[in-house]
């Protein structure tokens, strides 16, 4: 049995570990809450989006936009969001495996998130940018990256654009993605966006909300250029936020079971601390009376 | 008076969503004032000055670039930003706009980038102009 001073000190240095686990826990909850929030505040932007998208789809033939074009896949461009730290369970790693389908050889990736960062240079993949995004993410932060991703498939550097995130279905569960992004698919368009809270997102705009005889100005043509980008830059800060939601929440819930984990073992040491002291008692009472009787 | 809804959406949050009595908007093709029963009309916006008259009062909000659906009773603009006259920090603004010249200068970038700052540079630019005009008045 380990001596009384062993135990005392790792009770100690664990009960440092429940302190730290259970402050990164509690801040955690609070950006969660906030980033929450921020994925939800994507929602009239992506109601309105889709909406002016179906009505200019009546006014001009949008399929043979450059950023619907379908061609056969020879290179495609993975853009890769994860996090920046660890500590947040598995996450990271569920999303990872989800890129294993894609062939080393016709794949390259754009990242957010040093831990992307590292998985794609440790598995010898082709990294072609790194977007380094704060916490909170603004709009224009992730503008770069769907414009360099809008920019490769237009030159036709690349013919298909993905996305891997991390879908935000709810505190305890997170779903690892893969998203096609460009081409658009015209259906997507019709379907709206999916959202991070796509469960109650509102439904299609109905027919009878439709005005008929839109006045475009400039024309419906610039209006589409201009919308159809806006569209893709906005998916991917839509699926920033998503991920940012998801992050917090896996890491809220990876550090609550590890300060549980950590009062669980004090738990225990404790009460191995006391047996042994109770023992180190007994021996100590036993030698002194065995004392007094061998005096007298 | 009449009214209509109008609302103000960035990728952000909505910033703005209320019954106004008119409101003005930088267009592409030059400024357009919006009143109730407008026809229906899709347009670009470049970066400027938005202003809307509601119970009398006028405010005025800095916008970059977006678009504006007017609908029979509702008018959406869609925004990638869009701030409030009164909350424009002139002296931040100017330190961005001269950040962001700095860069254009200082580093050999693609057009891409450049293109981005200058975007951010009219943005900045469209809010400055619309503070020092208040003050003005």
């Amino acid at each position: 049995m380990a001596n009384t001073r062993e135990i005392r000190r790792r009770i100690k240095s664990i009960k440092n570990t429940a302190q730290i686990t259970k402050a990164m826990q509690m801040v955690a909850a609070s950006k969660m809450r906030r980033a929450q929030v921020a994925a939800l505040a994507g929602r009239p932007m992506a109601e309105l989006l889709n909406k002016v998208l179906v009505s200019v789809k009546e006014h001009v033939e949008i399929d043979s936009h450059p950023l619907l074009a379908v061609r056969p896949v020879k290179k495609e461009l993975v853009i890769l969001i994860s996090t920046d730290k660890g500590l947040c369970g598995a996450l990271n790693t569920n999303l990872f495996r989800e890129l294993s389908p894609f062939d080393i050889g016709t794949a390259s990736f754009v990242c957010t998130g040093r831990k992307g960062v590292q998985f794609v240079t440790r598995t010898r993949r082709d990294l072609l940018g790194d977007f380094a995004i704060g916490d909170s993410p603004r709009f224009r932060d992730t503008r770069p990256i769907a414009n360099l991703a809008m920019e490769k498939f237009l030159s036709g550097e690349v013919d298909k654009v993905s996305v891997a995130y991390t879908h935000f279905i709810n505190t305890l569960t997170q779903k690892p993605t893969i998203r096609p992004l460009l081409p658009i698919s015209p259906f997507d368009l019709e379907r709206g966006f999916k959202t991070a809270h796509d469960n109650d997102a509102a439904p299609a705009p109905k027919n009878a909300e439709r005005a008929p005889g839109f006045i475009f100005e400039p024309g419906p043509e610039e209006v589409l250029d201009f919308v159809l980008p806006q569209y893709v830059r906005f998916q991917v800060f839509q699926m920033l936020v998503d991920t940012r939601a998801s992050e917090h929440s896996a890491r809220m819930v990876a550090m609550k079971s590890a300060t549980d984990n950590a009062k669980q073992i004090v738990k225990e040491l404790t009460l191995e601390y006391n047996k042994v002291r109770q023992a180190g008692i007994t021996t100590e009472l036993l030698e002194i009376t065995t004392a007094q009787l061998a005096l007298n | 008076m009449s009214t209509f809804r109008l609302e103000i959406v960035t990728p952000e949050a909505r910033t703005y969503s209320d019954d106004v009595e008119m409101v003005v908007l930088p267009g592409a093709d030059g400024e357009m004032g919006i009143l109730p029963m407008h026809a229906p009309l899709l347009s670009l916006l470049k970066p400027g000055e938005l202003r809307l008259k509601k119970d009398g009062h006028e405010i005025s909000l800095a916008i970059g670039d977006g678009f504006v659906e007017v609908g029979p009773d509702r008018v959406s603009v869609i925004t990638d930003m869009a701030v409030e006259e009164r909350l424009i920090d002139e002296a931040a603004t100017e330190a961005a706009i001269a950040r962001a010249q700095a860069d254009l200068k200082a580093r050999d970038l693609g057009g891409e980038e450049v293109a981005s700052i200058e975007a951010s540079i009219a943005k900045s630019i469209a809010q400055l102009n619309l503070k020092r005009k208040r003050r003005s008045h």
